[in-house]
């Protein structure tokens, strides 16, 4: 099945993410992460969600975060690397999360919820794509939570720019 | 064919990616590998949301929802990294355990 080989891929290049120590090769693991979850949202029949993932993680958030690495370390004398610590708590509160969300998933049956079983996601398959669906979503009953989006992204924007520039050189 | 993947097994992805999220938040040192440990917990909420709204077809509130989790994860990154950098050319490191005034 297509959707264990991408859920495999995630979980390995995310936990390679963790080990390594290189910022660069935990860099492009991440994209190899964001790029599973993209193909796992596709096969969810969440095809625009994945192409909206697509060109705000990997081409803008990972390049964003890439510059970051970047600028913010000095690349020639190795300290593009950078160590652990509380790696025993952070294991141990880690393993404690896992198997509290995963018993509880377990616990919680949701196989069994009424309202999940009584949809049939054949007519998702019947369908050849959610973004006229999402189209009208965003203009009607969505509308101003994205009108307040374009003013969060307008603000963030400047907030950035003007957190970033140099005051001294202006 | 998609359609037999049972929910669990999405949820336990889930549960996995934001586990993983947890541990880069909590044991590593440099701020940008934190802020992707953040990236990668948003991923794994997205994950919930659209694998719930997969029985939700007339509505599509999870992959809004979703949609708009993506969007703000977009303007705190460009915000955070800003921080960051500006972190950087203060202190010359990025590395948490070496930032006190």
């Amino acid at each position: 099945m297509l959707f264990y080989v991408f859920a495999l891929l995630a979980i390995v290049s995310g936990a390679y993410m963790v080990l390594t120590r290189n910022l660069l090769y935990a860099g492009f693991s991440l994209l190899l992460t964001l790029l599973s979850v993209a193909a796992i949202y596709v096969l969810l029949f969440a095809d625009f969600v994945a192409v909206t993932q697509l060109m705000v993680y990997v081409g803008g958030v990972l390049v964003l975060i890439l510059f970051g690495i970047m600028l913010s370390s000095r690349v020639h004398d190795k300290s593009v690397m950078s160590e652990n610590v509380n790696v025993g708590w952070g294991i141990t509160i880690a393993l404690l999360t896992l198997i509290g969300l995963g018993y509880t998933i377990w616990q919680a049956g949701f196989s069994s919820l009424p309202w999940l079983q009584q949809t049939d996601t054949d007519v998702l398959a019947g369908q050849k794509s959610t973004v006229q669906l999402i189209g009208i979503k965003l203009m009607t009953d969505f509308v101003l939570p994205f009108e307040i989006a374009s003013l969060l992204l307008l603000i963030a924007l400047m907030g950035a720019a003007y957190i970033a520039t140099d005051k001294q050189k202006v | 064919m998609l359609t037999q993947v049972p929910l669990e097994h999405i949820l336990l992805l889930s549960a996995a990616l934001f586990t993983i999220g947890v541990l880069a938040v909590i044991t590593k040192r440099h701020a940008v590998v934190v802020l992707m440990g953040i990236e990668l917990i948003f991923n794994a909420a997205n994950l919930n949301l659209v694998a719930f709204s997969r029985h939700d077809p007339q509505m599509m509130q999870g992959q809004m929802f979703s949609l708009f989790v993506i969007l703000v994860a977009a303007a705190e990154a460009a915000v955070a990294l800003a921080i960051v950098l500006r972190v950087y050319q203060h202190f010359k490191t990025a590395n948490l355990n070496e930032v006190v005034s």
